[in-house]
């Protein structure tokens, strides 16, 4: 029991860990929209991190030229764009909603109709096989009748 | 008829297992590189050694190759033989010296040889950034209006040379 507390505290403050410098901003909207912005760009190095959860010396560089593009006044479109250009489609986490990404976003719509009709279709189909169950009863007595 | 419905989704996992089973083989650091026939970047440094002012027009007249590299970076040693080799046969190569301390630069230059007709100086990763460089050591071809034809991540060898990398270099350097 003690090991296993033991391990759930270690594993427990690996969220402390991660990002370790701050940055001063002239205005609070920058902040707040860095901090936005450092999750929804990838890292090129550490695939499935975004540059807020990687400590790769490349994400820090993209932190900090994030950093000095805001203060610059840059908007979030313009940053996320000028990002795009150097290092491809690949940084952004939230994909373009054009291009070859659209189908990221309408493939799950696509399966889900897929799916639906399918159960449709199949839920019609049994209705139609179905007979009430009076006429039912019917035939049951019928075969009643001549098995006598 | 309706029965060959039934094999649908035979066919469904089948057409799966074949996409996941092609994914294996992909490599995920491959990333495309969004560069590629965009011109080199702008920036403004100097040049390693001689301190001399250099920008992206340098880098117009012949076709040769940008080879990032750091002495921080273990694979660049490795490649550095076959750049030598590479620079020996004639090809041109620039070198960008990736997050690096000069001193470092110059000694690893004199004591493993040079095989660049100039070593830019990027201290701060800059010009590295803007060229979307991830991971030292890249090479990139350069054509002779300074337009970025090929992207290589990761070391140059023999095996590279025959492949893309200096596919690209050749059919641009053959006149």
């Amino acid at each position: 029991m003690r090991v296993f507390l033991a391990c759930l505290l270690l594993w427990s403050s690996n969220a402390a860990l991660g990002v370790v410098e701050t940055y001063e901003f002239s205005d609070p909207n920058y902040e707040l929209r860095y901090h936005q912005l450092v999750d929804e760009l990838r890292c090129p190095k550490c695939q499935n991190q975004t540059i807020s959860d990687s400590d790769a010396p490349i994400a820090k560089d993209l932190r900090r030229r994030l950093y000095e593009e805001l203060e610059a006044g840059a908007s979030d479109q313009e940053v996320v764009e000028g990002m795009v250009l150097r290092y491809g489609e690949f940084v952004r986490y939230k994909p373009a909603k054009t291009g070859v990404t659209l189908w990221l976003w309408l493939a799950p719509w696509f399966f889900l109709a897929l799916g639906l009709i399918a159960w449709g279709v199949m839920a019609r189909r049994k209705t139609a096989t179905e007979r009430p169950l009076s006429t039912r009863a019917h035939e049951i007595s019928a075969l009643l009748e001549e098995s006598k | 008829m309706p029965r060959l419905w039934l094999f649908l989704p035979l066919l469904g996992f089948a057409a799966l297992a074949v996409l996941l089973f092609r994914g294996l083989s992909l490599d995920p650091t491959d990333i495309p590189s969004a560069l590629v026939d965009q011109p080199m970047p702008a920036f403004e440094s100097t040049l390693l050694g001689s301190g001399q002012r250099v920008t992206q027009e340098e880098f117009t007249g012949k076709p040769r190759l940008l080879n990032v590299w750091g002495t921080w970076c273990p694979t660049c040693i490795a490649e550095h033989p076959y750049l030598m080799d590479l620079a020996a046969s004639g090809v041109i190569i620039s070198g960008l010296n990736y997050k690096d301390e000069d001193e470092l630069a110059l000694s690893w230059l004199a004591r493993l040889g040079d095989p660049y007709d100039m070593v830019i100086k990027d201290p701060e990763g800059d010009i590295g950034l803007n060229l979307g460089v991830y991971g030292a050591p890249e090479t990139y071809v350069i054509d002779a209006s300074g337009i970025i034809r090929y992207r290589h991540v990761g070391e140059v060898n023999s095996r590279v040379w025959n492949g893309a990398l200096g596919q690209t270099y050749r059919a641009l350097a053959a006149p």
